[in-house]
């Protein structure tokens, strides 16, 4: 059992459970989006969620911080205890929720405002006493970015190029120190060169913050994550319910697949 | 058009009816239609240039300093000024801003965040528009109704409530346009770091639609300051400036204000009609210097709407 | 590792929420934060509703205003034609008809130099030109002039709109300097040559319905020329496409293609621009002449609803005042009814247009 999991042994890794996460069945209005979802995630972790489009991966990690909560019509039923508590309970607070879990999206959505304040958003929010500067380029470094900016902090977030943008986005969920950080295919608007940049930032992340990503990218799941789980769409019913075909140690997954689909999809890599 | 002599002509076609001419009737009126168009055009633009002219000519035969240190002159004497009137339409705008933006921005706040499908906003913007046609002068006849009648005496606030009630539907419209421009994605990110809706709001959303916002209070108040009707129901006219102490034009107290007030767009009503020659000629030269402001914001409101659209 | 949940009951989360978190930082919403939040929405939905209700009270306010005077003078107030305020006499017939005819006449002439100006602007007619003068020139194919037409055309946006911002007392001030004198000598001749015409049947005399008019048209063509542009850009590109391509000439797609399918979008802005006019009180208070005569001719002085209104009230005595209460309410209804139709069919043409696109 070793202390920092890694991917190379295929071992399930052990450690304080952060969020135990079981969806049984989730809606929007009438439709049924996804069933049947069960994850784990361990402090230090990188969690992938993988599968063709539409099978609800970026739907179950919304779950993970309530921000499906701003969508019409949307119920859940089963729970997802972040350190003991269920934030689906009755009398929590989403937006309690969404200060201890952030997010990062796919599309790079900086806002109007200077690199900086950008960054000290979330510092401001929280009201944080410390010395803001300081936690600004902690951040910024932490997301390999203070380098290509520390000369003009104070010009707009919007000024820079794609793949910057996306790490002043990481930087700023990142500032006030999440339990979780949530990422929902921060690459696919990106050029390579980008991708690549912040895939090695992931794998810093990985030191300090734990993380469960949804990608489309094989490649990237199999390089950064601990644990995978692959989502597959059931039409059986009439309808295109997203569900988990299998899930565990991402190099087993991938190496050993024990569902049809899974292996279908590892190998062909169809959509 | 020549044709080369080498090339094959197609039966049945006559290469010459595919010139263009106007000597064909389709072609000739389609040409003159153009014309007139084009003419027509210009002709609209004559009376801008005209009154711009006008106001040149004639506002600055009596423009000086005195034009705006000084009260109004009794008929047939010289000097004077409409230095009462500048403060008072200065002041009578500023109140009725001061009610209607506020007003204005929180009812778009609402029905672009916090409430955008419901029947309340489908209201508020029908009103909105309804409120767009309410004629001025009749602002003023509300105005009348309700607070000269309840304070008992003509006064710059009852002033400013009919011309805030001009000003609300622009800069409702306009801010609920700035607030829908702003990304959606922007909105998300805000709540993802666990903005309350609030904190959304007045953190992310309004700081990025500020300019377009910006834009609907400069064009309001450009038009507010012009209005004449209204304020005849309302602060009247006066000869003196707002407060008899030093300095004469800022109140000291609020019964300072509670009197009929002078504006520029009244005295010009007042003096165009008058027979004596120095009076219009004040009334040129007030309306210069209202023109001048109401064009300097309402160029500066449109200049800023285009420097936002390219963004 | 199961996939389907059981029920070991998690506590539901009770006081400060996720106090065991170790980052420094992020800390749950204090409640000054939260009750802010509500109280912000709250307050914003108030006001919301407030300025739905502001419509009704302004209705209500003046008609609770105007109710003694209606009483007292009843239906006849709107049809007799004297206004006589000693001997209690009055009536606002002359005031009706002039504000129709008045709005009517600079509605007629604004109109046709608003949509010929939209045209103008949407057909591109001006980029045409301007190209063709640059050809001549030589110069069209060079970077900073071929700017020059979409530049020129900003311009002339710009100044049209210019046109709606000049105040209108100011326009009945340059009225009363420039567009009287230089109507007198061709009014004078219409009434010298065709006075049998009831149109021309009387003479110039200073202030009069045509000079007051052609104010109106001025002010009211810049929103007509705005909300027709619009419509006539939202014409699809493809319906142009296909009009060029059978054959028709500009004006042929212009005058059968695109105005009736923008028809819509220029019959609201027409109805607003009458809305407007109607409405308009200065430029008339101070050029329509003020007298309370009905005639169909357009040279004679008249009044109107809105400048008997600017005009009687400064000096009016309180029965007059209460008279003139009643002649807004009647200004009211004509507005408002106009103005909410010309919004709902602005409304429908943008509806239809939807489908189109």
């Amino acid at each position: 059992m070793s202390a920092a999991p890694s991917t190379t042994n295929g071992i399930v890794p052990h450690g304080d459970t952060l969020i135990d996460c079981k969806i049984t069945e989730l809606h929007y209005g009438k439709f049924k989006a996804v069933r049947d979802v069960a994850v784990n995630i361990v402090k230090g972790t990188i969690t992938a969620f993988i599968g063709p489009s539409g099978c609800g991966k970026s739907t179950a990690l919304r779950c993970l911080n309530r921000m499906n909560d701003l969508v019409r019509g949307f119920r859940i039923k089963g729970n997802v205890i972040f350190r003991g508590y269920d934030i689906y309970a009755p009398n929590v607070d989403p937006v309690a929720v969404r200060r201890h879990i952030g997010m990062v999206f796919q599309q790079p959505n900086p806002f109007a405002m200077s690199i900086y304040r950008n960054v000290a958003f979330g510092l401001n929010l929280n009201r944080y006493k410390g010395n803001h500067a300081e936690k600004v380029e902690l951040a910024l470094r932490q997301a390999a970015l203070w380098d290509e900016v520390k000369d003009k902090l104070h010009s707009s977030g919007l000024s820079l190029s794609g793949g910057q943008q996306q790490r002043l986005c990481i930087a700023r969920a990142i500032a006030t120190e999440p339990a979780v950080l949530l990422m929902d295919e921060p690459c696919s608007a990106l050029d390579p060169i980008a991708t690549h940049k912040i895939e090695e930032l992931m794998k810093e992340l990985q030191k300090k913050y734990t993380i469960a990503i949804v990608t489309h990218n094989l490649q990237q799941a199999k390089r950064v994550a601990d644990m995978t789980a692959f989502l597959y769409v059931d039409t059986s019913q009439g309808g295109r319910t997203g569900y988990q075909v299998e899930y565990g140690p991402t190099k087993s997954l991938f190496e050993n697949p024990q569902e049809k689909h899974t292996k279908d999809y590892l190998s062909g890599e169809f959509s | 058009m020549a044709t080369p002599a080498n090339l094959p002509v197609p039966d049945g076609i006559d290469l010459e009816s595919l010139e263009f001419s106007l000597r064909r009737p389709r072609s000739l009126f389609s040409y003159v239609m153009s014309v007139l168009t084009g003419l027509a055009t210009i002709a609209a633009l004559f009376p801008l240039v005209s009154v711009l002219y006008m106001l040149v000519e004639k506002g600055t035969q009596s423009l000086s300093m005195g034009a705006f240190t000084q009260l109004p002159p009794a008929a047939m004497t010289t000097g004077g000024g409409v230095g009462n009137a500048i403060v008072g339409t200065i002041v009578i705008v500023a109140l009725a801003t001061i009610i209607s933006v506020p007003v204005g921005i929180l009812a778009a706040i609402y029905i672009t965040e916090f409430g955008p499908e419901t029947y309340t906003a489908a209201a508020v913007r029908f009103a909105a528009k309804v409120l767009t046609g309410l004629p001025s002068i009749l602002a003023g006849v509300f105005a009348f109704a309700v607070v000269v009648v309840a304070t008992g005496g003509f006064s710059a606030p009852a002033g400013a409530v009919a011309l805030a009630l001009l000003m609300l539907p622009t800069i409702l419209l306009t801010a609920e346009e700035a607030i829908k421009r702003v990304p959606p994605r922007m909105r998300e990110a805000a709540v993802g770091m666990g903005a309350t809706p609030t904190q959304v709001v007045s953190k992310v959303v309004v700081p990025t639609a500020l300019p377009g916002i910006l834009t609907g209070v400069m064009l309001a108040v450009a038009r507010a300051a012009g209005e004449t009707a209204p304020l005849l129901f309302t602060a009247l006219f006066s000869d003196f400036w707002i407060s008899r102490t030093f300095p004469q034009f800022l109140p000291k107290i609020l019964g300072d204000l509670m009197k009929p007030t002078a504006s520029l767009a009244v005295i010009i009503y007042n003096f165009s009609g008058s027979p004596f020659e120095n009076q219009i000629a004040l009334a040129w030269t007030a309306a210069l210097i209202l023109v001048i402001l109401v064009l300097i914001v309402n160029v500066a409101g449109q200049v800023l709407a285009r420097r936002t659209a390219n963004r | 590792m199961s996939s389907t949940a059981d029920a070991t009951h998690h506590p539901a989360a009770k006081g400060p929420v996720f106090a065991a978190v170790e980052s420094d930082i992020s800390r749950a919403p204090t409640a000054i934060e939260l009750v802010s939040d509500r109280i912000f929405r709250s307050a914003t939905r108030i006001i919301a509703w407030l300025c739905v209700f502001l419509v009704f009270y302004v209705v209500v306010s003046i008609a609770r205003v105007a109710m003694p005077a209606v009483h007292t003078y009843g239906t006849s107030f709107l049809t007799s034609t004297t206004w006589d305020a000693n001997r209690g006499q009055l009536g606002i017939l002359p005031a009706i008809v002039g504000t129709m005819y008045s709005s009517l006449l600079g509605l007629f002439i604004g109109s046709a130099f608003g949509l010929a100006i939209a045209l103008f602007l949407s057909e591109g007619f001006l980029s045409q030109a301007l190209d063709a003068l640059m050809e001549w020139m030589g110069v069209a194919q060079r970077p900073f002039w071929a700017a020059v037409p979409a530049y020129v055309e900003d311009v002339l946006k710009v100044t049209i709109e210019l046109l709606a911002a000049i105040p209108s007392v100011v326009y009945g001030l340059w009225g009363i300097f420039v567009i009287i004198p230089l109507i007198r000598p061709p009014a004078d001749w219409l009434y010298n040559h065709l006075g049998w015409i009831p149109l021309f049947g009387t003479p110039l005399s200073g202030p009069g319905l045509f000079p007051a008019s052609v104010v109106l048209a001025i002010m009211v063509l810049p929103t007509i020329s705005a909300i027709s542009r619009d419509a006539l850009s939202a014409v699809p590109p493809k319906m142009r496409e296909a009009a060029f391509g059978i054959g028709a000439t500009r004006w042929e797609a212009i005058l059968a293609i695109f105005i009736p399918t923008a028809a819509t979008g220029i019959f609201g802005a027409i109805i607003l621009g009458f809305g407007r006019a109607l409405g308009e009180t200065m430029a008339l208070a101070m050029l329509a002449g003020n007298a309370n005569v009905i005639s169909w001719s357009v040279f004679s002085p008249a009044n109107t609803l809105a400048a008997l209104l600017a005009n009687k009230f400064p000096e009016a005595d309180s029965r007059e005042v209460g008279a003139l209460m009643y002649a807004a309410l009647v200004l009211l209804g004509i507005t408002l009814l106009v103005n909410v139709v010309g919004t709902l069919i602005l409304q429908r043409a943008d509806a239809s247009l939807k489908g189109l696109r």
